[in-house]
């Protein structure tokens, strides 16, 4: 029989419900998502875990994740968040967010959370662009980028400049585990991946709050083919949003992964 | 047990943690501080029904505290939040969201002089906001209004069960009065609360399929689905839950209606009008949601005047018309800005309408019209 030699080597983890994702062709909010789901799998977490989902493109994560999840309203994740670690200290909890959630209408809540040391995991998805909406600019979008509301491309006189969240996020005090990383290859994949774990290992050591930044795409609202704009990231906004560990508390360092 | 004088903001406190209060989110503004002070050294070191502890914690804004309570309520805890008129405005995002998603929850909205931001002092000018669901979308909280202390004290008691019998938000409409008032009040009993699954509380999905809490339904069908089933509950509510206290309604003239400490002055003017010989009676409604609609329209079968007092420019007024029979008159006398009405004021009021009875033929004719009417 052939299928007696075949192994498998890879499969839906079972923290992932079994259903199709609205994500469009090309989107790594799949990936990431996928990611977030091993670890919970690899670290048992899934009957642990309560999850809470945000207002943008990531709004279905509840649909996605096969754990108790909430939908927060847009910006707030971090405070329902807040609400539910409190009374279930025991459970690990993660909120999914995006750019324009987290960095724009949730950004008191996001910096609260951390000042405070709330002992959450944050996966932060920035793909620098309002996607349910349909490609507006967000705190993110970079300087010149072109946009359904910027569509001269993004003024930095007259419109901002691009929010580096993780930085930020780093001079905060209560935070422990602050990072930037990019899944627009495979290597950088894995780099996430681990990232991912360590955030959560973070919430299981009880030693405050965590954030993974992932540098994401958006073909559809970017205007690019899925290969291009994984160039993009690669060469246009990692440049302005560097990878790297922004913040690692000490007892963290300690963690192995 | 002997009563105590209580300040009403910490005897709301209190009587939530006697209630089983597990999670308290909050932010400071006058005049509803000293709940939150006070529960930041009464919650820290009791139980709650998973075994950890009780929570307090200060906010970073009015938003964040409503999402908060949000968050701990779906996640099946007793939980409140307490504010003043513009922060409670802040609030009303996270109350939409938790109408839609029928997490049970208490808060205080102890009321401020509006709009903007107003002043410090007492008015009861947040009724519309309150009763007629305040944030985006079809629902109503449960709003209960207290005229005492121990009367808040005993509504905060009986709230939280309130709430989660219908997954519901109830909200205590305290004006500045009543919150800042000190009275004696006897307190009821510390409670025992046990945490029992409820079928949909999100607690880790530990021997039972994963449970997820939502207020998106992007179809219209399940969306609509969702509304009538708001709606039903809605109606449950109004079939079960009215509340309202009555004085010398049975033989009066007039019929003065007012809540919260409207209501009190209003009872000392009744009690001077009656000792003048004049047939007045109160009506007092406690559950401002569901308003007492049908026994006002029924008073107003022998009762042909009223006369609403309000410490705002007029709200509940208009709910009072919609319930009296359209040939009775509705008359309004109201205070604003923080101004407390005087009983003397409300005596000069009801003189001014009682000579203006109707003679008896009239009422005759009146009750022609209403056969005429139903026929």
């Amino acid at each position: 029989m052939l299928t007696d030699s075949l192994q498998i080597v890879y499969e839906r983890p079972h923290t992932l419900t079994p259903v199709i994702t609205h994500y469009c062709p090309g989107c790594t909010h799949g990936i990431v998502q996928r990611l977030v789901a091993e670890v919970l799998q690899e670290m048992d977490l899934r009957e642990n875990t309560i999850g809470v989902a945000s207002v943008g493109c990531s709004v279905f994560a509840y649909n996605y994740f096969d754990c108790d999840f909430a939908e927060a309203a847009h910006g707030r994740a971090p405070a329902m968040a807040t609400g539910i670690k409190r009374v279930h200290p025991k459970r690990t909890v993660f909120t999914y967010q995006g750019d324009g959630d987290l960095a724009s209408i949730g950004l008191a809540e996001i910096v609260h959370a951390a000042t405070r040391g709330e002992n959450f995991t944050v996966i932060f998805v920035n793909n620098g662009v309002y996607g349910m909406t349909g490609g507006q600019m967000a705190p993110t979008t970079l300087p010149g980028m072109k946009t359904t509301s910027s569509p001269a491309g993004r003024d930095v006189e007259t419109m901002g400049y691009p929010l580096r969240m993780a930085e930020l996020l780093a001079t905060v005090g209560g935070a422990s585990y602050i990072v930037r990383r990019s899944v627009h290859d495979p290597g950088h994949i894995n780099q996430t991946k681990k990232a991912i774990k360590t955030a959560f290992q973070v919430q299981q050591q009880e030693m405050g709050f965590a954030l993974v930044e992932v540098l994401s795409s958006c073909p559809i609202n970017w205007g690019m083919t899925p290969v291009e704009a994984l160039a993009y990231i690669k060469d246009k906004m990692i440049p302005y949003f560097p990878l790297g560990d922004f913040k690692i508390a000490e007892n963290v360092k300690a963690l192995k992964v | 047990m002997a009563k105590q004088l209580w300040k009403g903001n910490e005897a709301i406190a209190e009587a939530a943690v006697r209630a089983g209060l597990e999670a308290y989110f909050g932010y400071p503004i006058t005049p509803q501080t000293e709940l939150l002070e006070y529960l930041a050294t009464r919650l820290p070191g009791l139980k709650n029904s998973f075994g950890g502890n009780r929570v307090f914690l200060q906010a970073e804004s009015e938003l964040a505290a409503i999402n908060m309570v949000y968050g701990a309520a779906v996640a099946g805890a007793r939980t409140m939040t307490s504010s003043s008129s513009p922060g409670f405005s802040l609030m009303q995002e996270g109350l939409s969201y938790i109408a839609a998603s029928q997490a049970p929850c208490v808060v205080v909205n102890v009321m401020r002089g509006g709009p903007g931001l107003g002043n410090l002092a007492p008015t009861q000018a947040d009724y519309f906001q309150m009763t007629k669901g305040g944030g985006h979308g079809d629902y109503h909280p449960i709003v209960l209004a207290p005229a005492t202390v121990q009367e808040a004290v005993d509504l905060t008691y009986g709230a939280f069960d309130l709430a989660e019998k219908y997954r519901a938000i109830v909200i205590l409409a305290i004006d500045g009065n009543i919150g800042q008032m000190m009275e004696p009040v006897e307190m009821p009993p510390l409670r025992e609360i046990r945490a029992h699954d409820r079928g949909w509380e999100l607690t880790g999905a530990v021997n039972r399929p994963r449970r997820f809490n939502s207020s998106l339904f992007l179809l219209p069908e399940e969306l609509e689905h969702m509304n009538r089933a708001l709606s039903e509950k809605d109606a449950a509510i109004r079939a079960n839950e009215v509340r309202c206290v009555e004085q010398h309604t049975d033989n009066a003239d007039l019929v003065i209606v007012a809540f919260g400490s409207a209501a009190r002055i209003a009872q000392t003017a009744v009690k001077e009008a009656r000792a003048r010989g004049l047939q007045v009676g109160l009506f007092r409604p406690l559950s401002l949601y569901p308003f007492p609609e049908k026994r006002l329209t029924e008073l107003s079968y022998h009762v042909h005047q009223f006369l609403v007092v309000e410490m705002s420019a007029g709200q509940m007024v208009q709910d009072v018309q919609l319930a009296v029979e359209r040939d009775a008159d509705v008359h309004f006398f109201g205070t604003m800005g923080g101004i407390v009405p005087l009983p003397d004021e409300i005596l000069a009021q009801i003189e001014k309408y009682m000579p203006m009875m109707l003679p008896n033929e009239t009422d005759q004719e009146r009750d022609v019209l209403d056969v005429a009417y139903t026929c």
